[in-house]
């Protein structure tokens, strides 16, 4: 009964928003399924198997061959995906009573049947599947699963599951292949832990806490250490006899999307660092990183487009050596040396910033607009590397966000707990309309910032002004005025109003402000030219590292 | 000499179909003097007729959902299998399988018949009487699932899946979008044949009818109101609400619901996502595609009237059977529900309605 209790799992994990169900929904499927299928269902979920024996036009032919022309027209144009319309349209044949293939008889099947005998055999488990079976399996064999679930997600899974600790799993992950029945033993104590041996395996992340206000005149100067917080992504390089690998904050194995990085990992080493799209020594703007990532191929263009580079903060291990449990400023240590012996390419060191009081520091957090930092990392100087948000010995210290007097243009509701909310808000600024008036144009949108009490108020509020529906969103009358917070701002041509914000979030309502008050686009514009120069003149210094 | 091509006695008007040497109409979708009624769903019950000629369900339903007055001036119950003559059309009601009271409506003029078969479905249903297919001459069906994608599975494992999801997640409340008349009372009973034997909670749009059902016969267990209901007693719980309900601030006092859907459109992803849903059921009171063809091989009839749905797929289809098919695109039957608000289509006035769209079955 396999591919169908797949099918099952795969339409829920489809249809549910939570992660919290997600999560009960995988260890449901640990519960249940028997081996070697739930290790195999495992891997199809992360995408760790992907096969791609069946095109979607063997699919097609297949399809085409049991119907007639129009109603699959018909149908294809209704449903709009075609895999989803051949699992619907399939004609069921009566008096088929095999069972429903196990979904290791069709990997194993897969890569044995000669090509020219995949439609008879594929043709052969739809007969014996229903119309959710159907999808799952034909998603399967042409590689289309695409649900969502990460190898963190699965992994955090397996943690809640079998009531070991994550950092764990991690651990071992990597040493493991589908259908993981060893993993499955020693999660269930019936085996030993699995042994990594060489194989590159992903450390679990030191992560830094938010330093808010309040705690900040507590800071002792001198116990800390200040680097720049690079608005890029975390990564972890692990280089050894094994392997070479990049890992993402979460622990996906992200090497593939970076080419140019691993081929620099010629070295036996972890490290911890931040990667950023650097042309000539300057940082870009974290959407040109975006234009990077989920990629599984790179082309030349976007090699030379959008080079990157790892800035590194950290040594986890030089050579086998376990660096971990040395104080910060040994690692420190550690590190430059380590760079100043392997001078790797696409690496450089992320400077230490010195400082004398918290008070000094408050201004050089202060005085930095460039969008490439999001404000500075405190790191006490005798902290151990260890996994996982510690209180008191990292900080992340953002700097203050921008802020801007936006008026409400649109609404739209939300989704799972507040579905029945509006709770997702465009907003606009002015700018003349070329007539000798003025009129709005929208900026951003923003679903996050307001407490519970102001979110109601606003749901009322937008009920109560609509002009009009278009689907779910809707539109209201120009009166509302918000204040809008957010880490960044940077030219976009994708944009009309040629501007894109990072991580807008609604600040306050700002009930006693007339819409005709709120502010303009040309004060936002002046804002992000000011940044693109100065971030020119951060690039000239940063050539010459002193 | 011949009998008379139906399409000489019962003919398609702006008003609906009407039958003019028995000076009726079957469905109208305004208001009209003599109206003969196949079931009370707000897009084939319309209040505001003058004689109303329907099983005695339906004009019990009727009377529950619209004002007295609404529910025709004078009413006439014709039992199934009962027949009588008007005009020299003699009218015979045979069941169809929908909902509770839902009737073909079979009509017999100078040796010819048609069949008006309403809204209709092949699939069990322990609250109304199967199907019975009659021969005729024009079978005038509708094809709300006219696409060979729809093909409802048994309701049975529909039912089990929400049950299953009960035991996943016992904290949450289930709560199941389906129509006030038949889904829910279908819904009910499937559930109580699968042993779920707890209350199950109700909107207030969908008491009177349960409450009315229970009168005729279809027992339901025991149902609380979910508008009183308190959040702890909600936990784990099943809370039937109609599907405009469920995106409206009445979910509120739902605390981390399961969203789930009982209708023949959650067959098609896009549909279940579009709304939000996170449990899609695939339980419908229509004929699937199977049970369309199904239907028409069994009455015979060499020419097939389509009132409204996907008429180009089942036409299509038809033509390869060699039937003639028709498509009578009849304003009004099988509007949508989704986000239209309750005046848009006048019609139909629901006693409770919370904000439900008074406007066809729409699943």
């Amino acid at each position: 009964m396999s591919v169908p209790a797949f099918a099952a799992l795969l339409e829920r994990l489809v249809f549910t928003p939570g992660r919290n169900a997600k999560l009960a929904l995988l260890q449901d499927w640990f519960a249940t399924q028997p081996d070697p299928d739930r290790g195999v269902g495992l891997a199809a979920l992360t995408e760790e198997l992907v096969f791609t024996a069946a095109k979607p036009a063997l699919v097609r032919d297949m399809v085409a061959a049991r119907t007639d022309p129009v109603l699959l027209a018909l149908s294809h144009d209704y449903v709009g995906d075609f895999a989803e319309t051949v699992a619907l349209i399939w004609p069921e044949r009566e008096g088929v009573n095999a069972e429903p293939p196990s979904l290791a008889e069709v990997v194993e099947a897969l890569e044995l049947t000669p090509k020219a005998e995949l439609p008879a055999l594929i043709a052969a488990w739809l007969d014996t599947l229903d119309a959710g079976g159907r999808l799952a399996l034909i998603k399967l064999v042409t590689g289309g699963l695409r649900v969502g679930v990460s190898a963190r997600l699965a992994k955090t899974a397996l943690a809640a599951w079998s009531g070991t600790a994550v950092e764990e799993i991690e651990e071992v992950w990597h040493g493991v292949a589908p259908p993981y029945l060893p993993l499955f033993r020693w999660l269930e104590g019936r085996g030993e832990r699995p042994d990594p041996r060489d194989a590159p395996v992903f450390r679990p992340l030191m992560l830094a806490h938010p330093l808010e206000d309040a705690e900040v005149a507590a800071l002792d100067p001198a116990r800390y250490r200040a680097e720049w917080k690079w608005d890029g992504i975390r990564v972890q390089l692990t280089s050894g006899p094994g392997g070479a690998r990049i890992w993402s904050r979460g622990g996906e194995d992200v090497s593939g999307a970076f080419p140019e990085i691993v081929e620099a990992m010629r070295f036996h080493a972890v490290l911890d660092g931040e990667l950023l799209v650097i042309r000539e020594g300057a940082v870009a703007p974290f959407a040109d990183l975006q234009q990077r990532l989920n990629r599984k191929l790179v082309s030349a263009k976007m090699l030379r487009d959008f080079p990157v580079g790892v800035r590194l903060y950290d040594i986890l291990f030089d050579g086998a050596e376990d660096l971990r449990a040395l104080p910060f400023d040994a690692r420190r240590a550690r590190l430059e040396a380590w760079i100043g012996r392997e001078a790797p390419a696409r690496m450089d060191l992320s400077p230490q910033i010195a400082f004398a009081s918290v008070a000094q520091l408050s201004a050089i957090r202060d005085g930095a607009r460039a969008a490439s930092i999001e404000g500075l990392m405190l790191k006490r100087a005798d902290s151990p590397y260890v996994p996982g948000r510690v209180k008191g010995l990292w900080w992340k210290w953002k700097r203050d966000p921008l802020s801007i007097d936006a008026v409400l243009m649109y609404a739209q509701r939300g989704h799972g707990k507040r579905s029945s909310f509006y709770s997702d808000y465009t907003f606009g600024l002015w700018r003349p309309d070329g007539q000798g008036g003025e009129e709005l144009v929208p900026v951003g949108k923003a679903y996050s910032g307001y407490t519970d009490e102001e979110l109601a108020w606003l749901d009322r509020w937008i009920r109560n002004h609509t002009t009009a529906r278009f689907g779910p969103v809707r539109e209201v009358e120009k009166a509302l005025v918000l204040e809008v917070i957010f880490d960044a701002a940077r030219r976009s041509t994708r944009h009309k109003s040629g501007v894109a914000l990072r991580f807008p979030r609604i600040a306050r309502i700002r009930r006693d402000k007339p819409a005709g008050e709120a502010d303009r686009l040309e004060g936002l514009m002046a804002y992000v030219s000011g940044v693109a120069e100065e971030e020119g003149a951060r690039s000239a210094s940063a050539s010459s590292p002193s | 000499m011949p009998p008379p091509h139906p399409e000489t006695w019962l003919r398609v008007t702006p008003t609906g179909l009407h039958c003019a040497p028995g000076g009726f109409y079957v469905d109208p979708g305004r208001p009209v003097d003599r109206a003969v009624i196949t079931h009370g769903h707000a897009d084939h019950a319309r209040p505001g007729h003058g004689a109303v000629l329907a099983t005695p369900e339906t004009l019990a339903i009727m009377a529950a959902r619209m004002s007295e007055a609404g529910a025709g001036r004078s009413r006439q119950a014709l039992a199934y299998g009962e027949a009588l003559s008007v005009g020299g059309v003699r009218i015979g009601l045979r069941p169809a399988g929908h909902v509770l009271g839902s009737a073909q409506v079979v009509l017999e003029w100078q040796g010819s018949r048609a069949v008006v078969s309403g809204d209709y479905k092949r699939q069990r249903d322990p609250t109304c009487a199967p199907f019975e297919p009659v021969a005729c001459d024009v079978f005038i069906t509708e094809a709300t699932f006219g696409l060979p994608v729809f093909r409802h599975p048994p309701p049975e494992g529909e039912v089990a899946k929400l049950l299953r999801s009960l035991a996943l997640f016992p904290e949450r409340t289930h709560v199941v979008g389906c129509y006030a008349l038949g889904k829910c009372q279908r819904l009910i009973r499937l559930l109580r044949e699968a042993g779920w034997d707890r209350p199950i909670h109700i909107h207030g749009a969908q008491a009177t009818l349960c409450a009315l059902y229970e009168r005729l016969g279809v027992a339901l267990g025991e149902l609380r109101p979910a508008t009183v209901a308190n959040r702890a007693e909600l936990r784990g719980a099943i809370v039937l609400a109609p599907p405009s309900a469920l995106q409206d601030r009445w979910a509120r006092r739902l605390a981390d619901p399961v969203v789930a859907s009982a209708s023949g459109w959650m067959r098609v992803r896009q549909r279940a996502k579009s709304r939000g849903i996170e449990l899609p059921l695939v339980i419908s009171d229509h004929a699937d595609w199977d049970d369309l063809l199904r239907t028409i091989d069994e009455v015979g009839a060499p020419e097939v009237w389509v009132t409204h749905g996907r008429d180009d797929a089942l036409v299509h289809a038809m033509a390869g059977r060699g039937i003639r098919g028709r498509a009578l695109h009849l304003v009004g039957l099988g509007e949508d529900e989704d986000e239209a608000p309750p005046a848009a289509a006048g019609g139909g006035s629901l006693a409770h309605g919370v904000g439900e769209p008074a406007v066809g079955e729409g699943e």
